[in-house]
């Protein structure tokens, strides 16, 4: 399997574990990652709130780069699959507004081409096949699967139920994990909001920890860059500023399926986080 | 809330602008409330979604660009995904957004720093053709005077190799100023 690899700003920097253990758990599957050349920005969240035409042709100009290697493309991020597949969509739908934004990128965009999150490419190797990867079964680990808004909605790119999906359950149960049923896995986590209006980010955070804990959940497993530093790091806040004590280390999938398959934990990048993962991982031993 | 005169304030365009800009029929709306019972940051809204959709309806311009919950909302498209009517409400919200910005309208209260934070996110991109994400925060400390928030955070980070002081920049850095400018041209000529 072959796909484009589009990192996203934020791989780069505050979600380099998503990065780092992507890129060791594809090579593992098999699966062959080529990076974007010259990839730029998608625009993410202020781009659509700017104008709608930038929110298209910012991802446009990626679009058609990918589009030059012949593979389609695959983005961890949950912000950049959104805005990539999102915009992907209406182009191929709207061969006029096509042509308006290939005439401002100037790179032209045929629709080509599939934009397909990580989920979706791990799990499409098959639920046996990674079963029969797993050298560490994630025993003692009881997962609360996060997925916030952007995987999910709107319903043009959705890899899975808006309200129930179940794709990251099935992976961490391949990988031996127990995951548990719970309320919040779609709701937003307030991201968007953290660094210009905390105190509003704050309970939106809260609320999904509590929820988490109340299942008897021992950690979060999510596929979004935004969505895990705001769980991660606000955590030890939310404790700080509400006198709550969660412990809740959150991890991307792509973590946890290399702890299982037996990967060299240097290049899951473990220990980086805010919330200490040491505790949930020695039960996995 | 200060009383609305509806034979006043009743604003045919701007209804039909909203829909056309949105491609939302927002008269299908029937206010039956579960945009607002699933927004998450319904809590922290001046007006509620519904509130919202009604407004537009009545053609209330001022009103609904004038207030904080355009701002506020997280585009986590909950509402859209829920409307038993199939509006996208989520996306009337964006184009609010995108209409108040266009007529240079301040955004209220905690919309200020949500405009802010944009801006400077988007200057980067036109700037680096990828998120500085150091430089970025750096910006938005300094001009909403705090300077040190998030310093112990940032520190954390760079030890652990999750802050880059530089970017790298794409090539193609022209290619995307270009896109910043023609998209500012065309939307002009609207
Ligand atoms: S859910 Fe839809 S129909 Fe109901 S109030 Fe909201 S926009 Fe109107
Ligand atoms: S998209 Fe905005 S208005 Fe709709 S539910 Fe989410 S935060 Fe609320």
């Amino acid at each position: 399997m072959k796909f484009a690899y589009y990192p996203g700003c934020s791989l780069e920097t505050s979600g380099k574990e998503y990065d780092l253990s992507t890129r060791a758990v594809s090579k593992h599957l098999g699966i062959e990652l080529t990076e974007v050349p010259d990839w730029s920005c998608c625009g993410a969240t202020a781009g659509h709130s700017t104008s709608h035409l930038l929110a298209l042709a910012l991802p446009a100009r990626n679009l058609a780069l990918t589009e030059e290697t012949g593979l389609d493309v695959t983005a961890p991020c949950a912000a950049c699959y959104q805005r990539l597949a999102l915009a992907c969509h209406e182009l191929k739908q709207n061969p006029q507004l096509r042509e308006k934004v290939n005439e401002i990128t100037g790179r032209p965009f045929h629709g080509k081409i599939k934009v397909i999150s990580i989920l979706e490419v791990i799990s499409s190797v098959g639920l046996e096949q990674i079963r029969a990867q797993v050298v560490k079964p994630l025993k003692g680990l009881k997962i609360a699967a996060y997925y916030g808004c952007l995987l999910v909605r709107p319903r043009a790119i959705q890899i899975d139920d808006p309200e129930n999906p179940q794709i990251i359950e099935q992976i961490m149960q391949a990988a031996g994990a127990d995951t548990v049923d719970w309320s919040h896995k779609t709701e937003c986590c307030g991201a968007s909001l953290a660094v210009s209006n905390e105190e509003v980010a704050i309970p939106m955070v809260s609320r999904i920890l509590k929820a988490a804990a109340l299942s008897g959940a021992n950690c979060l497993v999510c596929a979004c860059p935004l969505c895990h530093f705001n769980l991660d790091m606000r955590q030890l806040k939310v404790n700080r500023l509400r006198g709550t004590n969660y412990y809740l280390p959150v991890f991307y999938f792509t973590q946890l399926l290399g702890v299982a398959m037996g990967l060299n934990p240097q290049d899951l990048s473990l220990h980086t986080h805010f919330v200490d993962t040491g505790q949930v991982l020695k039960l996995v031993g | 809330m200060e009383t609305i005169r509806l034979n006043e304030s009743e604003d045919r365009d701007f209804i039909e602008r909203v829909s056309r800009e949105s491609g939302q029929a927002v008269e299908n709306c029937y206010q039956c409330g579960k945009c607002t019972a699933g927004c998450p940051v319904a809590f922290a809204y001046d007006l509620m979604p519904h509130q919202v959709m009604r407004m537009v309806q009545m053609g209330l311009k001022e009103e609904v660009l004038r207030c904080q919950s355009i701002w506020l909302c997280a585009s986590c498209v909950t509402c859209t995904a829920r409307c038993p009517r199939n509006i996208d409400v989520a996306m009337v919200m964006d184009t609010l957004r995108i209409m108040a910005r266009r007529k240079g309208m301040i955004p209220p209260g905690r919309g200020r720093n949500v405009a802010l934070f944009n801006n400077n996110f988007l200057r980067s991109i036109q700037k680096y053709g990828r998120l500085f994400e150091f430089a970025t925060m750096a910006m938005f400390n300094l001009k909403t005077g705090q300077p040190f928030r998030e310093a112990d955070t940032g520190l954390t980070m760079l030890r652990r190799g999750k802050l880059k002081l530089s970017v790298t920049k794409p090539r193609g850095l022209e290619e995307i100023n270009r896109i910043f400018e023609k998209v500012r041209q065309a939307e002009k000529e609207v």
